[in-house]
């Protein structure tokens, strides 16, 4: 069975250590953030200027000045701390962030991920997925395997406009836990009950299938 | 409106000299700190032709998007249009030249107009259509492209707390681009909930020092929320 989205985040959360600072994209990032393990304390970064990005806020709590990067109503936890968007960014493009998890609709064996543009077709812009890409060593993206059409997502060459060159090393997908390295996928994990020949049919670019690809549990 | 007394009354005052084609900074994330009665007085004067820089450009009917109805906006320099149908159709078929720029390099873009420095070199956009055009450079290994600083005719900016000198505090993340927009215009317009009397707001805590800001008024707020989310209490 592929992965749901909970799944997802909470094979994300995994990697999660204490004492991390993680920034979390929109969309199944931000469901990360309801699975930090048990004993673990991290930080959330929110770019639009949120360091200790805290829980929804209740009806009784409720503040228009206080929103996370998704434009949703967010609580500053203790220990948090607010700024300007020109430092939320220094931090991100300075490389003080220890984990970013984002999606995508696409990436390549060579680590380029594009997620910001469907030319004739889909305008959002990049937000800050260029310079948390940019700016991070530890990034994970997380995306479904293949579209609903069925076409692999995981490609030899991105074929929609980047959103960064070379600077994505691992993915989660509904189906597989993937690393990148010179010049190929890593197949690591498969979701529980994925055989490897789905995962091989579902990936466009090369794919090694080391002897010790684990299946995930939950 | 006189000396270090940046005060003034009216709408009419605080966007007194902001004519057609001029650059506009605006702060806010979203609807969130964004200079709400400021924009609603640029729909009143009509001027067109304006280069707007701000992270979003509003919604439909609220914030910025009320300037796309009469399309008094002729180029957005942005990061992100979002659920704003006006702006991605007014985008998509040629109507507004759009800028997309990364969030962070947006930021900093002012950040450095402010501060006098014309361009500087970063990684984000390296490998991408952003970097299109522009000079790369290789520091330690890294690729990097050049971007340059902007400055506006005027920056529009929503505080929290403000005394005569023009000494703002912003409250929670409604400050996001507003500290460095207010640095970046050549007239600095601030309107805040609340004028307090000099004295009030400590040194220490000043996130905008008066000197960046020229005119300050006192506005009321609708303040929006465009994703209100809640848990159980």
């Amino acid at each position: 069975m592929a992965l749901s989205r909970e799944q997802m985040a909470q094979r994300v959360a995994r990697e999660l250590q204490d004492g991390f600072y993680v920034n979390l994209g929109i969309g199944i990032p931000t469901l990360v953030a309801n699975y930090v393990p048990e004993g673990i304390d991290v930080m959330l970064q929110s770019e639009n200027g949120l360091l200790g990005m805290g829980a929804f806020p209740t009806e009784e709590t409720i503040d228009a000045d206080m929103i996370n990067a998704g434009k949703q109503t967010v609580t500053a936890r203790v220990g948090a701390s607010i700024f300007s968007s020109a430092e939320s960014f220094a931090m991100i493009r300075g490389g003080h962030v220890d984990l970013t998890v984002l999606g995508a609709f696409e990436v390549d064996v060579e680590g380029n991920i594009a997620s910001w543009m469907i030319p004739g077709k889909l305008v959002k812009g990049m937000g800050g997925a260029m310079d948390l890409v940019a700016g991070a060593d530890n990034i994970i993206v997380t995306m479904t395997h293949a579209s609903k059409d069925g076409e692999s997502k995981l490609l030899s060459r991105c074929s929609l406009p980047l959103t960064g060159a070379g600077c994505i090393r691992k993915v989660l997908t509904d189906l597989a836990y993937l690393e990148i390295e010179n010049g190929a996928f890593i197949l690591r994990e498969t979701a529980p009950g994925v055989s490897v020949e789905e995962i091989v049919a579902k990936t466009a670019g090369k794919l090694i299938v080391p002897d010790d690809v684990v299946e995930m549990t939950f | 409106m006189a000396g270090l007394d940046k005060r003034v009354a009216t709408y009419e005052e605080a966007l007194a000299g902001l004519t057609d084609n001029m650059t506009v900074l605006a702060g806010g994330f979203g609807l969130c700190g964004i200079p709400e009665n400021l924009i609603a007085h640029i729909k009143r004067l009509g001027v067109k032709g304006l280069t707007v820089v701000s992270n979003n450009c509003g919604v439909d009917g609220f914030g910025l998007g009320i300037l796309l109805e009469d399309r008094q906006i002729r180029k957005m320099i942005a990061s992100y249009v979002g659920e704003n149908k006006l702006f991605e159709e007014q985008l998509l078929n040629g109507e507004l030249e759009v800028e997309l720029t990364p969030q962070g390099t947006l930021a900093e873009k002012m950040r450095a107009g402010g501060a006098g420095i014309p361009a500087f070199y970063t990684a984000t956009g390296y490998g991408t259509p952003v970097a299109e055009g522009k000079e790369t450079r290789q520091f330690n290994g890294r690729n990097v492209i050049l971007e340059e600083a902007i400055t506006g005719d005027f920056a529009i900016i929503k505080g929290w707390k403000a005394d005569h000198f023009g000494n703002v505090v912003y409250r929670h993340t409604a400050q996001n681009f507003n500290p460095v927009a207010a640095t970046a215009g050549k007239i600095t317009v601030v309107e805040v909930e609340e004028i307090v009397e000099p004295g009030v707001l400590l040194p220490t805590e000043i996130h905008t020092p008066g000197i960046y800001v020229d005119r300050v008024i006192l506005g009321t707020f609708e303040k929006r929320i465009e994703q209100r989310t809640v848990r159980k209490a």
